[in-house]
């Protein structure tokens, strides 16, 4: 990549955050300082800015480049992925989010913990969301890293690094000062330039074909190699049946992840009422949507217009796609389009990765001040206000992030991604569904639907030919390998779903009849909702 | 809460003004509600068309309750809830709930996990070609689109023709009993 690609990329880049450190102050130049404005933004956001601000949330860097180079270069394979992240908007849509807008006030364990004794069942919760939060945001921080490195051309460690210490400490100025509102405005923000830039990209692609799809999809077939096959499912996880179930396994954990992801969930909470989150879950289905068909079409243009092997060629794991595809149709290397379209891309890469950052940010910083800080001070200790708690934790869940970043820098951000979904459909959604439908549910149950999702989820990660055993994994070099698949969902979300049930049938305690009363009413009609 | 609108009024869906000051939509005359149109062009891309008989809507809200009477008894906040909970009116908004989401999650998650494992254990038959490059794999994954989209319409028509009115007055029920109950202030 030449000196004028980096140039301009920094520029846009720069604008980008000087934008969003506008947002930021302007934001928080008068506000109250209120838990409900730190968390929440005041509950003031129309269904539409939600709407942007959940898309924006939810479209991270792995999708944008990520899963086009996917499609790029497995075909049709690439495609399976996107199906699982729109589909999974439907369990939220039609489960979640006006439940959890009218029953919670902040936190996933703010619903649980409505029916159940308090202390235990936040902890729990409280703990497994910092955990799927720590892992989402080490894979965005990872996929900055390399990203920087890939674009910028700075291949050098120290390059990397600074880019995610650089990604991390701005993130937690923007969320310690400015908290929701300010991280709502910076998500639309991107949001909008992100479509921008995909929908300009993928004009380009459909004017180079003279719109006719079938010979966008012909080309790509033919450029790869494998002809028609390339078109349909098999090339990534067709071989034997540990990669098939494989592919189950991770087909599940992002159809049901998605309902237990705090940062998603945090998002309902911005809305005045339920109806504004059922319509804010609206407007972000038809973006997401949008965008996931446009990034097919970027997919498979980059590969007829790129080819597989130039992708390939340039970055194993096909991350480059979406750039090589843009320099290509702004005229090519050394042109001025070129040069312009591949610096926008990079840029609007960038921007995608610091909101999404700041967003599960916010999410866990929240998880950590509203549950955890709050039910494991000491009694007697000085009462802190919980959004000061709420600013150092943002600092603090940075610093681990900006940590974890460096030393994972080498795994595989996609399988970071599916991990993190991995846990939260295992952990965070039983319980939550249990609580909202089970009148029976007890807080052991609750507790035991937690643990029970979280443990199984993370040691089968550990027990995975991704830790151990392969010559791709974290050791190589030992083998303690028991569990032969890469993504633990197909085994751990039925045991998160076992565990509750088993919690709540062995445990003497009665299920309170009016506290379920209280928060069926609740979530079905609004009424005392913050 | 502020006392002027302590009481429910019973006129349509333009009533949530008051508590959505962001939505900027106006009262609507009851007759009107069925066919509301918002301020948003995805909702008015898609508000009409099938399946729901406009207007079945609203379960009769006289079997909630009457809000003074109960708040002069001096009921515990908790029973307030269990009442509300037994009340017709609510087993009525629960039932349209239950009775749309879970056929609509069942369905989805069916055609979705068929569609995974076919995709993984079946690529011949998702290889066979339709139409030009076109074949069954493309086909469905297209489809898989479409369908998030329609259940996407199909439920938020479902909530705002049959659930939200009832749910609403329910809520102005039950805040007003819990509000007796807590003595008269909140």
């Amino acid at each position: 990549m030449t000196d004028e690609h980096q140039t301009l990329a920094l520029l846009l880049f720069s604008g980008f955050v000087a934008v969003t450190l506008a947002i930021t102050t302007w934001v928080s130049r008068n506000r109250r300082g209120s838990a409900e404005e730190f968390y929440a933004g005041g509950r003031l956001f129309s269904p539409m800015e939600n709407g942007f601000a959940i898309a924006g949330d939810y479209m991270s860097a792995a999708s944008f480049l990520g899963v086009t180079g996917l499609i790029a270069l497995f075909g049709y394979d690439g495609l399976l992925y996107v199906v699982g992240f729109l589909v999974a908007w439907l369990v939220v849509l039609f489960l979640v989010a006006e439940l959890v807008r009218n029953c919670g006030r902040f936190t996933l364990a703010d619903v649980v913990a409505a029916r159940m004794r308090e202390r235990p069942v936040r902890i729990a919760a409280g703990t497994s969301s910092v955990t799927v939060s720590v892992l989402y945001l080490v894979a965005q921080m990872v996929g900055a890293g390399s990203l920087v490195a890939l674009l910028l051309g700075g291949t050098s460690e120290a390059a990397r690094d600074w880019t995610v210490i650089g990604v991390g400490a701005l993130m937690v100025i923007y969320v310690s000062l400015g908290g929701m509102r300010a991280t709502t405005w910076i998500q639309i923000v991107k949001a909008v330039l992100l479509l921008g830039g995909t929908i300009a990209l993928t004009v380009l692609v459909l004017m180079r074909f003279h719109g006719d799809l079938d010979r966008l999809l012909l080309t790509a077939a033919e450029r790869s190699g494998h002809g028609q096959a390339f078109l349909a499912p098999g090339l990534k996880y067709g071989g034997d049946w540990t990669a098939r179930f494989d592919f189950i396994s991770l087909g599940l954990a992002l159809v049901l992840g998605t309902a237990g992801l705090p940062h998603i969930l945090s998002r309902f909470y911005t809305v005045p009422t339920a109806r504004a989150a059922r319509r804010s879950v609206v407007w972000a289905v038809g973006l997401i949507g949008g965008f996931y068909l446009m990034t097919i079409v970027l997919g498979f243009g980059a590969a007829a217009v790129v080819g597989p092997d130039a992708v390939r060629g340039s970055n194993a794991a096909g991350n480059t796609a979406v750039p090589l595809l843009a320099l290509d149709l702004g005229g090519g290397a050394g042109s001025t389009g070129g040069t312009v379209l591949f610096a926008i891309v990079a840029a609007v890469a960038f921007a995608t990765i610091l909101a999404v950052v700041a967003g599960i940010t916010l999410a866990s910083s929240a998880s950590v001040a509203h549950d955890l800080y709050a039910s494991l001070r000491r009694p007697r200790g000085k009462p802190r206000s919980e959004v000061a708690v709420a600013r150092v934790a943002a600092v603090g869940v940075g610093v681990v992030a900006i940590a974890l970043g460096l030393l994972a820098r080498d795994l595989n951000v996609a399988f970071l991604v599916g991990l993190a979904f991995a846990v939260a459909a295992s952990a965070n959604l039983p319980v939550l569904l249990y609580s909202l439908f089970w009148s029976r549910f007890t807080t052991r149950g609750a507790v035991w639907a937690v643990y029970g999702g979280l443990v199984p989820a993370l040691v089968l990660v550990v027990l995975s030919p991704v830790v151990s055993g392969s010559p791709d994994s974290l050791f190589p070099s030992v083998d303690f390998r028991y569990f032969p698949l890469q993504n633990p969902g197909l085994v751990s979300i039925p045991l998160g779903f076992l565990a509750g049930w088993l919690g709540t049938v062995t445990s003497a305690e009665v299920p309170d009849e009016a506290r379920h009363a209280e928060t069926e009413v609740r979530s079905l009609t609004g009424a005392g909702a913050a | 809460m502020q006392p002027s609108k302590g009481r429910p009024r019973r006129d349509g869906a333009g009533q949530e003004s008051p508590v959505e000051p962001l939505d900027g939509v106006g009262p609507v005359p009851a007759d009107e509600a069925g066919r509301l149109r918002y301020d948003d062009p995805w909702y008015d891309a898609l508000a009409s068309g099938w399946g729901e008989s406009v207007g079945a809507g609203v379960p009769d809200p006289a079997v909630v309750p009457s809000a003074r009477r109960e708040g002069e008894t001096g009921v515990a906040a908790a029973d307030v809830y269990l009442e509300v909970q037994r009340s017709e009116a609510f087993q009525e908004v629960r039932r349209r709930y239950r009775r749309f989401v879970v056929p609509g999650f069942v369905a989805f998650f069916a055609w979705y996990v068929g569609y995974v494992v076919a995709a993984t254990t079946a690529p011949e038959l998702m290889a066979r070609p339709v139409a030009g490059a076109v074949n069954v794999a493309l086909v469905a994954g297209l489809g898989q689109f479409l369908s998030t989209f329609l259940f996407t319409w199909a439920y938020a028509r479902h909530a705002r023709l049959r659930r939200d009115r009832a749910a609403l007055e329910l809520r102005w029920d039950t805040q007003e009993l819990t509000r007796g109950v807590n003595g008269g202030v909140s």
